[in-house]
């Protein structure tokens, strides 16, 4: 089938994908599926249940009304549902995912079989401390492989993800500056390359956010720096390796300048991968990192989350951890959970319901267990080895944005498609067509059309073979002229490309029964 | 059209009488991209020159739009809310944003006429 | 290493064609002083088996409140989750697959995102819902930054009601903002009134419901006195298969809706991870937190799902966002939306009921206990009782007869001498009548 709508405004129709018509829309493996609310059959219900006790209605007049509306499916139906809609999916468990800042590494099943035994999975955490001894000591062992990878004297463990573990450093630092009486210290420097997540969360901590430039080789500018320092500095936001894939040079006198005017050093740890089991952040001076559990130990991503992201913390930063924490208490635990408990520290107090990311310990802690010392220095030996075997594997044909090495990830950018009519995005689409999951496009800021690769130690050297094979054919043709093909990219998926303007013009983010009708 | 001004934000100013009317140009729609929404102020809302008048959204990316001089708002494009793509397809006519009473009409003094800001925009590559 | 794939010919190979001599050059930009080759107090890798074993051991030291009679709720409760919801999240193409920033190759987390969005309003009868927060605790706390940019004002009403870590993840995340919160006193007997406490400078009142304390309310009155003074009314569930049997938030007029869905398809873990639901009106769209996932066409004109409105977060709008989040619970919110699609209609009403009689039952025959006092009239699975000794001691002692008896209020309130007797207990269609026997007969015999 043939549509030529233009149904992104880009002026110009676009070829359809497939000539293939079938009955029912399905195209092989490819099986169309309705929402769940489109298969209703009323009455239906996947889950039989025991049979309820007789006892007093206590609902009274707070009783729900009227039908809520969700649709009725039998087991197999929603069996099916859901495992049709998987295979919609691209996944890291089929292919290399080079998403550049997001390290899409390979997640071993043995941590998702330990996270359901039952004294984990079924373990409630308000029961009586003594009968969770299990859990707590294995928070205490986790907190000490991420005290001693980072060289860090204390963590703070219930931050549910990077953003989160964010928004607990920066409280900290906000904490310890009001401790002192320093009231003046509002202005947070950002790097320009720093993520998103940077300078919201520094907003949210009521702090205003500077940029600082990049220099021409893609790090800190070191005199652009140190003539925004003041007395009214906060604290930096660093990510090391930065953004561009590349480690600051100057961290070390990035960070005793700071501290001398003041200010306190938070570094992003979104990147630690490159650098776990070779550098301990707490020997570059900074004062808190959060580690994404996600991204370096590898709990799985879940088509977006859920992550987590403790903070390791300096001693300056360590008495206003927020609650709670595990301490030692005679032979066994015990939870801190409230600030009358908490001695001399003062917490600046609660960012999550309960202790923590829980799950995501478990799996992280299989993880580091599993590579032990001796494999985590090796995962980030050969994260940096990939990349930069990417790096030399296309610098001849794309354009590299700054000089290597690099480290964990590789930044190219658009010059190599200059007049080719070929955009980034474009590019990205292509790949998705040969069977890949396009790397981070047009991040960061620094560079035009950013293509950021970050393969990760667990592919091979020869999946990395075959995926520089492809984007040399890809570089190739597109300066060959064959903008077109890239244009109606990708014509091989479950959809083509998607109209994001009448998404966001006319939002429709619920089904409703007379919309589908 | 002498009566347009220009700032170096890219927007557009029409006087009429001693109010203005506000949009942004054909150049700043091109970079935004499809314009998916705009927020305006409330009407009778007093700005300075340089405070946020207006944000304007594209599905990547959003843009503040300040207020080129000191006023207060008499008018914003309602039609906006329905149809932010009149901001591309016809950024200086039906795509303007708000209607400002001037307060101060020396402000204008510093800005590019039609001329000026084709150079501008010519200069930027 | 097992999860390694080079092997030392290929490190060999691929240094030789990047054109460095050793590993150590690719690091140069590191300084020296930076570079550590000491000794990390750490063991060095495992087999699969040691490290199953190592996490089996700690595992075993703890009391799955799974597998004991357990009676805890206070914000988690103990469901039975359906065999299959466990199978289809372990899918690799959900577990392991990235935000589905690409739309075209994420169709099935997008369409699931999109039901779930829908389940989600369904269930507490609101227009929209987004893609999910952390928890409930965040999603409250976000709804309370919200309501302050809905309604440009500062002043927030905590209700006594509400579960206190919800309020003080709600004071944290507020405390450097420009918001002044008032917080309510535990609320035991669940007569608070806040309709006087509502002004012109109010931003929102936030309530609970069931509360902490199990009460039920009708908060009608309150949603109209706020939108009387141009607040919002937040309304907090933390027990979500309430939704099933008790009015929902948005029939009552609240403006913001946050849940923890954590009852529908997701273990208690041991607090987490967890789903935070946050719902709202469709005016207020643009202020929410959070992912949207939104339906489109593609090239091709057939109906696909897109992440949209992403200007509001922080990738696009910084500092200016409304709010930091960007990882959230995807795979929580799967969990979720499979069990509910699971139960449908028809099973989450019955499962609902179940739990509501299950409790109903519980209480009346505790009650019955001397030195037991039911507090709450009305109540949906959770309510709380006053015992003629400390609770601590009392679910210390039912410990000792792997009993998890519930949750002593002074673990939420311990600055609250008056709360010392009091447990909070939840039954769930989990406690089968020998479990709620063996309590009640536990429970006798400690309080004698």
């Amino acid at each position: 089938m043939t549509h030529s709508t233009d149904l992104r405004g880009r002026g110009e129709a676009v070829e359809g994908g497939d000539a293939i018509e079938t009955v029912l829309g399905h195209r092989g493996l490819q099986l169309e599926e309705a929402l769940i609310f489109e298969q209703d059959s009323a009455g239906s219900s996947g889950v039989d249940l025991p049979t309820a006790p007789e006892a007093p209605d206590r609902l009274g007049t707070f009783r729900r009304q009227g039908r809520i509306g969700l649709p009725g499916l039998s087991e197999p139906e929603v069996v099916r549902h859901y495992t049709r809609l998987s295979q919609k999916n691209y996944a890291i468990d089929m292919g290399l995912y080079p998403l550049g800042s997001c390290t899409m590494k390979h997640n071993p099943r043995l941590n998702e079989a330990v996270v359901r035994l039952p004294g984990l999975a079924g373990a409630h955490p308000m029961q009586p401390v003594e009968t969770v001894q299990g859990a707590l000591a294995l928070i205490d062992e986790l907190a000490h492989w991420l005290k001693e990878l980072t060289g860090m004297p204390a963590v703070a463990m219930s931050p549910a993800a990077g953003a989160h573990g964010e928004l607990c450093g920066m409280m900290c630092i906000r904490a310890a500056l009001d401790a002192r009486g320093d009231s003046k210290r509002r202005r947070v420097l950002v790097p320009e390359s720093a993520h998103g997540t940077n300078p919201a969360t520094a907003a949210q901590c009521g702090f205003t956010v500077d940029p600082i430039p990049a220099n021409a080789k893609g790090r800190v500018d070191l005199a652009a720096f140190r003539a925004k320092l003041g007395d009214d500095v906060a604290a930096l936001m660093l990510t090391n390796p930065n953004t561009c894939g590349l480690f600051e040079p100057d961290i070390i006198a990035i960070g005793s300048d700071l501290h001398e005017a003041g200010g306190y050093f938070y570094c992003d740890g979104a990147n630690f991968n490159a650098l776990v089991g070779r550098v301990r952040p707490g020997d570059l001076g900074i004062d808190c990192m959060h580690i994404n559990l996600h991204k370096t130990f590898s709990t799985p991503h879940g088509g977006g989350g859920p992550g987590a992201g403790p903070v390791v913390l300096s001693q300056a930063l360590a008495p206003h951890a927020p609650l709670p924490w595990v301490v030692h208490s005679g032979d066994g635990f015990a939870l801190v959970e409230h600030e009358g408990d908490a001695g001399d520290a003062k917490p600046f107090g609660r960012l999550k319901g309960f202790h923590g990311q829980m799950g995501m310990f478990v799996r992280a802690l299989a993880y580091m267990l599993s590579h032990g010392k001796d494999g985590l220095r090796q995962v980030a030996e050969d994260a940096v080895l990939n990349a930069n075997y990417v790096l030399a594997g296309l610098e001849d044909v794309m354009t590299v944005s700054f000089d290597g090495p690099c480290m964990h990830e590789v930044l190219f950018d658009d010059r190599f498609l200059k007049g080719s009519g070929v955009s980034t995005l474009d590019f990205a689409k292509a790949m998705i067509d040969e069977g890949y999951h396009p790397m981070t496009m047009y991040f960061p800021l620094v560079v035009h059309g950013a293509m950021l690769v970050e393969p990760t130690e667990t592919e091979s050297k020869a999946g990395l073979d075959a995926f520089i094979e492809v984007m040399r054919s890809l570089a190739a043709r597109a300066k060959a002229g064959d903008a077109d093909s890239f244009i109606s990219a990708p014509r091989l998926t479950p959809r083509r490309r998607l109209d994001e303007t009448a998404a966001a013009r006319k939002p429709v983010l619920r089904w409703r029964e007379e919309a589908a009708e | 059209m002498s009566d347009m001004k220009y700032t170096t934000d890219h927007e557009w100013i029409r006087v009429e009488g001693d109010s203005g009317v506000i949009g942004i140009t054909d150049y700043a729609q091109e970079q935004l991209g499809d314009v998916v929404f705009v927020d305006l102020p409330d009407v009778g809302k007093n700005l300075s020159k340089g405070d946020e008048a207006a944000v304007v959204e594209s599905v990547k990316a959003a843009a503040e739009v300040y207020a080129p001089l000191d006023g207060a708002v008499l008018e914003i494009n309602e039609a906006l809310t329905d149809a932010p793509g009149l901001v591309n397809t016809d950024p200086v006519g039906g795509g303007w944003f708000l209607k400002l009473q001037i307060s101060d009409p020396g402000q204008l003094d510093g800005m590019m006429d039609e001329a000026g800001y084709a150079d501008y925009v010519k200069g930027l590559g | 290493m097992r999860y390694l794939p080079l092997t030392d010919a290929d490190r060999k190979a691929m240094l030789a064609r990047i054109g460095v001599s050793s590993i150590d050059s690719l690091f140069r930009d590191v300084p020296e002083s930076a570079r550590f080759d000491g000794g990390y107090g750490l063991p060095d890798h495992m087999s699969e088996m040691e490290v199953g074993r190592h996490i089996g051991a700690l595992a075993a030291r703890n009391m799955a409140a799974g597998s004991v009679p357990s009676f805890l709720g206070a914000g988690a409760y103990r469901h039975h989750v359906p065999a299959s919801v466990d199978h289809l999240i372990q899918r690799g193409e959900f577990l392991t697959a990235y935000t589905p920033y690409q739309p075209e190759i994420s169709q099935g987390t997008l369409q699931a995102l999109f039901e779930f969005q829908t389940q989600v309003a369904l269930l507490t009868d609101m227009e929209v819902a987004n893609a999910s927060m952390y928890d409930g605790a965040t999603a409250c706390a976000e709804a309370v930054l919200m309501a302050g940019r809905v309604t440009r004002r500062k002043k927030v009403v905590l209700s006594g009601g509400l579960h206190p870590h919800y309020r003080d993840v709600t004071q944290t995340q507020s405390s450097y903002l420009d918001i002044e919160i008032a917080g309510m006193g535990p609320d035991l007997s669940g007569e608070e009134d806040l309709s006087g406490l509502v002004d012109d400078d109010t931003a929102c009142v936030v309530v609970q419901n069931p509360t902490v304390f199990g009460h039920l309310h009708d908060y009608s009155e309150l949603a109209a006195r706020c939108h009387d003074k141009g607040a919002l009314l937040v309304a907090v569930v933390t027990e979500v298969i309430s939704l099933g049997a008790v009015m929902p938030p948005g029939a009552m007029g609240a403006d913001i809706v946050v849940a923890e869905g954590q009852g529908l398809g997701n273990p208690l873990g041991f607090g987490g991870p967890y789903v935070g639901l946050f719902a709202t009106k469709q005016k207020y769209v643009r202020q929410m937190p959070g992912r949207l996932c939104g339906q489109t066409v593609d090239d091709d004109g057939r109906r696909g799902w897109v992440l949209t409105m992403s200007t509001r977060e922080q990738h696009i709008r910084r500092e200016k966002a409304t709010s930091n989040i960007c990882t959230n619970a995807g795979l929580c919110s799967l969990a979720f939306t499979i069990h509910a699609a699971l139960l449908g209609e028809a099973g989450l009403t019955e499962l609902a009921q179940l739990n509501h009689a299950t409790a109903s039952a519980l209480a009346e025959r505790l009650g019955k206990i001397d030195g037991v006092e039911v507090v709450n009239s009305h109540f949906f699975n959770e309510f709380a009782l006053k015992l003629s000794k400390p609770a601590g001691e009392v679910v210390s002692a039912l410990a000792d007869r792997d009993i998890l008896a519930g949750v002593p209020a002074a673990r939420l309130y311990p600055d609250e001498p008056a709360l010392e007797n009091v447990l909070l207990v939840a039954a769930t269609e989990c406690n089968l009548a020998a479990e709620c026997a063996a309590f009640a007969d536990g429970l006798a015999e400690v309080l004698q």
